[in-house]
């Protein structure tokens, strides 16, 4: 289970973007939140990620609390979770080929030999041809760097998938591309998902459930 | 299930402005554009090919497809801010006849940009200044467009604001200090203030929620009132639907399809297999993707571009098909209308 109990979390200005909410995954479901722009959702989000250290409240992931956020948590929660954001611009390295960018996380974890298979095989899955591989993100569409941001973010096999307006950028064929992507590999591994969004038509149609920022705060589980 | 695309929403068809003659020249006129860009080892992406539309006054062309297909190139193209390796071929002629491809830098940026046409940005965060607030950012554009006089800034400045749903509180906020959508509505509140005769939007829906996206729609459709034209770049079909006139489909650097927005997204619906293929992807319709990925404008195939993932393909399609009658297709989904 990734349990999110009692968030409180900010930027350090004013009223927290988010305060007291909670939120419980249950392993291999999804669940789509939904909610205005600016509300605090991307913010909840990179708390699920282990990226943005919550003020007040626990994460609890797979049955062990959270203590230590970003590159300080240990690896084998980092690399419980994968993440995808709406902005692939501002989520890669402008100076890495679109494979070393799919291949970070496993060069960064010391599985260097594994770059080799899964590479190409996540490629394959999100679609992304050897030309384009070859290339750095400025030479690529969004729709094919956000295509390689999956792609990265499936590379470790996480338990759970954090997608915070992954398709918010792209056309129609490619946001139905890479939700059923994300599909595919739920189904293959069993992992959890939240989907962050404001399309109650696209996340009714992608999870299992959704739920509306506004049922979410201020209530203990 | 299909159903038809989310709130197409009440729209008014494109008005001539009081007193100008049907005859009256079309606000823009682009005409065999093209635009390629130099790769190292001699190779070419070719971006944008042989691109033709009209823009009337009032009226508001929605120009869709996928992301990389060349959109915001075009809009680039028109606005001479292209990148240094880029080449162009054809016309874009304003109404008084200024070649926007052939203008110099010197009379895009005193007297195009701005002010005979804003530009609402694909990515606000770059054209938003950094170090300054969103209010002082506004009040400078308002002073140079408008020669406002100090007084009336601010006023001018909170208007504009307003009218891309900005709110007054975060105006004091510089850049970084806004969440994605908050950027993207001070970048559409920036291109208003010069109320420009031709507004040109590049995705300013990204990033915004559904009642926003409707507001964000609205606000620029209303510019056109009073006869000034809006060239709307997005990926967001609901939001074309809402406030399209005309629609212009793009596919690997091509217009394939032109089309009254009514017929495009009611019945019968588009006449070209990507545009159908399209429509069909959104999760209110069918949420089943077009096979595959375009081809790379570098390596464009000889014949149609659409034939690898075309359900309607056939050996003609080893030829390319012409642009005739808003349509570039050799077996198109629906028979070409009768012309009223
Ligand atoms: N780096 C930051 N510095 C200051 N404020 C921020 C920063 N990032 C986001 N915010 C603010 O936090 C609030 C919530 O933002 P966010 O979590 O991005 O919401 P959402 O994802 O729902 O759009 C917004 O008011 C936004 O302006
Ligand atoms: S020309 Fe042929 S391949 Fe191209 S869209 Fe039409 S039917 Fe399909
Ligand atoms: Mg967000």
């Amino acid at each position: 289970m990734l349990e999110l109990r009692s968030i409180t979390a900010g930027h350090g200005r004013g009223t927290p973007a988010v305060r007291d909410v909670s939120l419980t995954l249950e392993p291999g479901t999804s669940t789509g939140l939904l909610g205005p722009s600016g509300c605090g959702k991307s913010t909840l989000a990179r708390v699920a990620a282990l990226l943005h250290r919550p003020d007040r409240g626990t994460l609890v992931l797979d049955g062990t609390p959270v203590t230590r956020w970003r590159h300080r948590a240990p690896r084998e929660q980092r690399t419980a979770v994968g993440v995808v954001f709406q902005q692939p611009r501002l989520a890669a390295d402008p100076r890495l080929p679109l494979h070393d960018l799919i291949a970070e996380p496993l060069r960064a974890c010391g599985r260097r030999p594994e770059v080799r298979t899964r590479v190409p095989e996540l490629a394959g899955r999100v679609g992304l041809g050897a030309d384009l591989l070859g290339r750095r993100p400025h030479e690529v569409s969004d729709g094919q760097l956000q295509r390689a941001c999956l792609a990265r973010a499936l590379v470790l096999r996480p338990r759970w998938l954090v997608c915070d307006e992954m398709t918010a950028m792209l056309d129609a064929s490619t946001a139905a591309a890479l939700v059923g992507v994300v599909e595919e590999y739920r189904a293959d591994t069993g992992a959890g998902l939240l989907a962050v969004g404001h399309d109650p038509v696209l996340l009714e149609r992608w999870c299992d459930r959704t739920v509306h920022w506004s049922e979410l705060a201020g209530r203990t589980p | 299930m299909t159903t038809g695309p989310r709130t197409p929403g009440p729209r008014t068809p494109g008005t001539q402005p009081p007193g100008t003659q049907a005859a009256a020249r079309p606000v823009l006129r682009v005409h065999g554009l093209s635009v390629r860009f130099a790769l190292r080892g001699g190779r070419y992406v070719e971006a944008v090919i042989d691109a033709g539309f009209e823009l009337a006054a009032g009226e508001c062309l929605v120009l869709v497809g996928e992301s990389g297909c060349g959109k915001s190139v075009l809009a680039s193209a028109l606005l001479g801010l292209l990148p240094g390796n880029a080449q162009t071929a054809g016309t874009a002629l304003l109404d008084d006849g200024l070649d926007l491809l052939a203008a110099d830098e010197r009379t895009l940026a005193r007297t195009v940009r701005g002010r005979r046409i804003g530009l609402v940005p694909q990515s606000p965060a770059a054209h938003l200044t950094p170090v300054r607030t969103v209010r002082s950012q506004l009040e400078e554009a308002v002073r140079e467009l408008t020669g406002a006089p100090r007084a009336g800034r601010r006023a001018a400045a909170e208007a504009a604001a307003a009218r891309a749903a900005f709110p007054t509180g975060h105006l004091d906020r510089h850049p970084h200090e806004l969440s994605g959508g908050l950027a993207q509505r001070a970048a559409t509140a920036l291109a208003l203030v010069g109320d420009a005769p031709l507004l040109l939007a590049d995705e300013p829906t990204t990033g915004l929620d559904r009642d926003l996206v409707h507001r964000t729609a609205d606000e620029l459709r209303a510019h056109t009132r009073d006869g000034r034209s809006l060239l709307m770049i997005t990926h967001d079909l609901a939001a074309a639907a809402r406030i399209a006139d005309t629609v212009a489909v793009m596919y690997a650097g091509r217009i394939v399809e032109l089309a009254p927005a009514a017929r495009f997204f009611g019945a019968p619906g588009p006449r070209h297999p990507y545009a159908r293929g399209l429509l069909a992807a959104l999760p209110e319709r069918e949420f089943t993707p077009l096979p595959g990925n375009p081809p790379a404008l570098s390596a464009l195939p000889p014949g149609c571009a659409f034939a690898a993932r075309c359900p309607a393909a056939g050996p003609a399609c080893a030829e390319r098909p012409a642009f005739t009658g808003g349509l570039a297709c050799h077996h198109p989904a629906v028979p070409e209308p009768a012309r009223a």
